[in-house]
């Protein structure tokens, strides 16, 4: 019986991440990114743990600050976030749902897996406004250190790649 | 022993902090808007990575001490850091020159951090060794484009290797603390990354038409990781520290 209501105030707090956006690419939810890596329940106090998408990322103290906000207004009292460095975040985590809905935002997101370390040679990279295959890298850093930069050959658009990670 | 690791926790937060700030000075001034992008980027990785360094070496200290005060209240005398990150960025090819051998390093390193005995030491590696691999693929399309570019940027990037090498020695000399360190697996044994460090700087050179320095009698220049620096590590750090000695605590 304790048990279940425990499972229902975390299952509570997942699905409130769901509504806690990425400031920086406000059509993705942390849960859309991957960065909550668990949340547990211990004597009241619900802990969040999150990791970042890279070292140096702005927005992770904004974030952590949404994810206190979304939690208090919807009843939690006790609230710990831990930020959690290992594993390291990848874009593998990144969810199916979240790179469609990236792709609609005008990104490309990231192609393949980490791990295959193709993400180190030269890829297709598909243009999100004309589709065109025919993209030119222009520079490995984009608007943030997550993005690169590319320009569609055929549409002639610039748009950002979120790289693999 | 905990003092050690302390101090090995400080060398490592002070390389990325001073390289970082480094970097952050073409901030603006960048030879294209897309480079200035991406060197401000890495700039930020190497704050970032710094900022989980700092973290972990207050955290082994007691409350008084948070990253702040390691990163802006310290003066020249207490800072760890390479040489090579300190010294003036100079043109863009001896920037370029610094960051490549640099984050060579940094990349030959973080792969042996991983494996340290010390899980957050392990997990900053980790975290850093994905972000360092960018920053060498950028500095060695750099290092070739200039070598095999014109005769005035093949001209500057020689240049900038004469100037930049004799700060490498100290790369693969560990200090006392890291020494003591090295037999329970906490620190990297910096003297045996160096091969590995070479093939990978020689195969880019190569490609950039330029030569690596053969010459066993170069003078190398040491210190850093002891605290003994160059008179530029002052001026860095007089403006770096202005704000939070000027309005101590200061937060936003
Ligand atoms: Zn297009």
């Amino acid at each position: 019986m304790e048990e279940t209501k425990q499972n229902v105030t975390i299952n509570k707090a997942w699905k409130l991440m769901e509504d806690v956006y990425d400031p920086e690419i406000p059509v993705l939810s942390i849960i859309d990114l991957g960065i909550v890596r668990d949340i547990q329940l211990s004597n009241d106090a619900i802990e969040i743990f999150i990791t970042p998408t890279y070292s140096g990322c702005p927005v992770m103290d904004v974030i952590s600050m949404n994810i206190r906000i979304a939690l208090t207004e919807n009843g939690f009292k006790k609230i710990k976030i831990t930020q959690q460095l290992s594993p390291a975040w990848t874009t593998d985590w990144m969810i199916e749902n979240g790179k469609e809905k990236l792709k609609a935002y005008g990104i490309t997101p990231p192609i393949g897996k980490s791990f295959d370390k193709k993400y180190l040679e030269e890829l297709k990279v598909e243009c999100p406004h004309c589709h065109s295959l025919n993209t030119k890298l222009i520079s490995q850093f984009g608007s943030t250190a997550c993005k690169a930069l590319y320009q569609c050959n055929d549409c002639l658009e610039p748009f950002d790649y979120f790289k693999c990670h | 022993m905990e003092n050690n690791l302390f101090n090995y926790t400080l060398h490592l937060a002070d390389n990325s902090l001073t390289m970082g700030h480094r970097l952050s000075e073409w901030t603006g001034h960048g030879p294209m808007l897309e480079q200035d992008i991406a060197i401000s980027n890495i700039a930020l990785d190497l704050i970032g990575q710094s900022r989980n360094f700092y973290q972990y070496a207050a955290a082994l200290k007691d409350d008084s001490v948070t990253e702040d005060l390691l990163a802006y209240l310290r003066d020249a005398r207490e800072f760890k850091n390479l040489l090579i990150t300190e010294i003036p960025n100079g043109d863009w090819a001896k920037t370029i020159m610094k960051l490549f051998l640099f984050s060579t390093y940094q990349f030959c390193f973080y792969q042996k951090l991983i494996d340290s005995s010390d899980k957050q030491l392990a997990a900053i590696a980790e975290k850093s060794l994905k972000e360092v691999t960018y920053h060498v693929r950028w500095s060695s399309e750099w290092v070739i484009r200039l070598g095999d570019g014109t005769e005035e940027s093949n001209k500057r990037i020689k240049l900038a290797m004469e100037e930049v090498w004799p700060f490498t020695g100290e790369m693969f000399q560990p200090a006392e603390y890291e020494s003591l360190l090295i037999n329970n697996r906490i620190s990297v044994d910096v003297s045996e990354i160096k091969n590995d460090w070479m093939g990978r700087v020689k195969s880019v050179l190569e490609e950039a038409t330029l030569s690596y320095p053969e010459d066993k009698n170069t003078w190398m220049q040491t210190g850093g990781k002891n605290g003994i620096h160059t008179e530029h590590l002052g001026y860095l750090l007089a403006e770096m520290q202005f704000l939070q000695r000027a309005y101590p605590g200061c937060e936003w």
